[in-house]
């Protein structure tokens, strides 16, 4: 498999959220404004990125019975160095996105990813499908973390974008609209992709 | 006793940790096809947010911050309830094999609940005592139980109905969670 | 459990001779003295608000309808006007136009297609609407005014700040702020006395609701107040949304229980929920979750409250 494809296959046809629908909870929780859902990607993909390589490396070590625990060993110290270099140089977004940097252990796609790839693959590879998938956690959350804060505060990454007259959705930025959001999102998603398949057997 | 109260009826109905928390939604989501199932969850959910909530809240009183080493909570904590999963999986087996045949199965899938290690860090956050804690945890945990048995009640109906292509499966469900969600905004401010 | 899929009851199977199309007319049959009482408390602009519920809610259906190549003889049984009208009737009475036709849209488009339509729905349309416009732009759904649109508190938040309380004869016949269609007590009494007379309703959603608000508003002390079994039941059963909702939309035939015991169980549980919101939660008034959330616990009410037949399990 090229470098190349597993790259983007994370990014578009196994976009971890809107394809698999791994790592719904953060990307309900902290999606209320476009920044938090960004930081939240990125910390995502340090650690996934991370905990790929090492695991990748780690491979002829880690006996077959025990492998998940010592995954989430893995998973769980590299969360916690990301934990305390967000308190110590972004203490802001810390604090916003809360008890989701400690949950990023359990967070699906990063123990999915190293048990479905870097245990089966080389450290070049598992890194690329770390950045690969992480970049697609991201972006996901990005998006649904936009149609929210401009929807439901009518500003972008906190700059007022809409006219004063514009009165915003309050409901968007609440829990309900993170579903109902996420849920038109990837319907939206479906209806395309349908559609392309129409289009391909016509 | 009026704050057990408060943090009772707080994590069941005001921040109900699926519908407002955004705790455990792969489990909610997942395991939410059948009434019956979503109870069996509910119940193995409840037995294990309740021990852990006991359990980190001793390593966390009488490890962790004696020696100064909260900063290690997150791995403490999730090896403490991977471990918590499997002696419980293995008593249950030897002590009461028809609990087993009901619940083992949702088990293993608890270890990456994140309710479950969701409800130690508030836990710790909020510094409640034991008993705060064990009424948090219970308590967290029948409110996942009440989400995700109404939800499954819901999508049963829904087996039935005409639903749009595009919004099959995930999509509505996430719609249906999403009301609701906001059907239980009407408790805010309770207490 | 294949079995259990096509389980309906055994026959015989009765058939009322009522349409759907039929119902629903009769409902808004049932509704009108109560929405011409508001153009006549509130004035002319509540026709503007009703005219704009019922039109976005019927356009929206049609885009709906043919955006999924959908017939379009849908729209005639008369379910999309009925959910426009619920929603403008649940709104204040100086609501901006814009946000009526959004929450009739959003109604008809959550809170019904998305589903498959009408049959389909878990939770009331009009209600889905009416929270969703409480949740957005929550100062405007409580800008409540009183004739001429001047601004004026509803009974139940007057009764929150410790204000004086408006005549219970005042109550009963609707001069009071509140959303249009909940100000009319008594006409909303008739109407729904008519449907019940008419088979439209079963009287046991709607007795059970208000007797158990009743009942609760009196026994329970409400926040801050001391003394049980002093509370003033017969404010509550006239204040708010409760004859409105009770009638016209705890009793929606699609998103409420259909076993006799399952009625009493969302009369009784709907109730309590009001009660307890109204004495003791954040909002003022709580018709509109509790109805929700009753809809959303009505596949489990049927599921436990429906008799099994003889042999399976």
């Amino acid at each position: 498999m090229s470098s190349l494809r597993v790259f983007f296959r994370g990014l578009l046809d196994e976009n971890p959220v809107l394809r698999l629908l791994l790592g719904m909870c953060p990307t309900l929780a902290v999606s209320t404004a476009a920044l938090n859902g960004l930081g939240m990607g990125l910390a995502a993909t340090a650690v996934l990125v991370a905990s790929n390589i090492l695991i990748s490396l780690l491979r002829p070590v880690i006996p077959d019975k025990i492998r998940i625990p010592c995954y989430i060993v893995v998973i769980a110290t590299f969360v916690t160095m990301v934990d305390l270099l967000m308190e110590a140089f972004v203490p802001g977004l810390h604090g916003v996105l809360g008890i989701f940097i400690p949950l990023i252990v359990v967070n699906c796609i990063i123990l999915q990813r190293a048990e479905a790839f870097a245990s089966k693959n080389g450290v070049f590879l598992s890194a690329i499908d770390g950045i690969g998938m992480g970049l697609g956690f991201t972006v996901a959350l990005l998006i649904l973390a936009s149609v929210r804060e401009v929807m439901g505060a009518g500003t972008f990454f906190g700059l007022a974008l809409l006219p004063a007259t514009f009165e915003p959705m309050k409901l968007m930025v609440s829990p309900p609209g993170a579903f109902i959001g996420l849920g038109l999102i990837i319907g939206l998603i479906n209806y395309v992709q349908n559609q392309r398949e129409v289009r391909r057997r016509a | 006793m009026p704050n057990l109260f408060v943090i009772f009826l707080g994590a069941i109905l005001i921040n109900n940790f699926v519908l407002t928390r955004f705790l455990g939604i792969c489990p909610f989501l997942g395991v939410s096809r059948k009434v019956e199932t979503a109870v069996g969850m509910s119940l193995a959910v409840v037995f294990v947010m309740t021990v852990a909530s006991l359990a980190t809240w001793t390593i966390q009183t009488y490890l962790l911050m004696p020696f100064g080493m909260l900063y290690l909570r997150t791995i403490a904590f999730i090896l403490v309830i991977a471990v918590l999963v499997q002696f419980v999986e293995m008593v249950m087996l030897k002590a009461t094999p028809t609990l087993y045949q009901a619940l083992g199965v949702y088990l293993p899938l608890i270890t990456t609940n994140c309710a479950v290690l969701g409800v130690t860090l508030i836990n710790l956050n909020e510094n409640y005592t034991l008993v705060e804690s064990l009424v948090h945890g219970f308590a967290g945990a029948v409110g996942f139980g009440l989400a995700i048995v109404v939800f499954a009640g819901i999508r049963e109906r829904l087996d039935y109905a005409p639903i749009p292509k595009a919004l099959e499966g995930f999509p509505i469900a996430l719609i249906v969670a999403g009301l609701l969600s906001m059907s239980f905004l009407g408790f805010q401010g309770l207490l | 459990m294949e079995i259990k899929k096509l389980a309906i009851s055994s026959s015989p199977h009765l058939h009322s001779g009522v349409t759907v199309r039929q119902a629903m007319w009769l409902v808004v049959l049932a509704l009108a003295p109560a929405a011409l009482f508001a153009v006549f408390h509130f004035g002319w602009y509540v026709v503007a608000i009703l005219v704009t519920g019922v039109l976005a809610a019927v356009l929206g259906e049609v885009a709906i309808l043919h955006f999924q190549k959908k017939p379009l003889t849908v729209v005639q049984d008369g379910s999309a006007a009925l959910t426009g009208l619920l929603l403008a009737l649940n709104v204040p009475a100086g609501a901006p136009l814009w946000m009526v036709a959004i929450g009739s849209v959003l109604a008809i488009a959550i809170g019904k297609h998305v589903f498959g339509g009408l049959g389909y729905n878990p939770f009331n349309p009009a209600l889905v609407g009416r929270a969703i416009l409480v949740s957005s732009w929550p100062a405007r759904m409580t800008a409540w005014v009183g004739p001429d649109l001047v601004s004026s508190a509803t009974p139940l938040a007057l009764l929150r700040a410790g204000e004086a309380l408006p005549a219970y004869s005042d109550m009963l016949l609707g001069f009071k702020a509140g959303s249009i269609g909940e100000v009319a007590v008594l006409l909303l009494l008739v109407g729904g006395v008519f449907l019940i007379y008419k088979k439209i309703i079963d009287w046991k959603i709607p007795f059970f609701y208000i007797a158990t608000v009743a009942f609760l508003t009196w026994a329970l002390p409400a926040r801050g107040q001391v003394g049980y079994f002093s509370g003033d039941p017969l404010f509550h059963v006239l204040s708010g949304g409760l004859m409105l909702g009770a009638f016209f939309m705890a009793t929606d035939w699609v998103t409420t229980p259909v076993t006799k015991l399952g009625r009493v169980i969302m009369g009784l549980g709907a109730g309590i929920i009001t009660a307890v919101i109204r004495l003791y939660g954040g909002l003022p008034e709580g018709v509109t979750y509790a109805i929700l959330i009753m809809n959303g616990l009505t596949p489990l009410i049927d599921r436990y409250t429906m008799g099994r037949r003889f042999g399976v399990r």
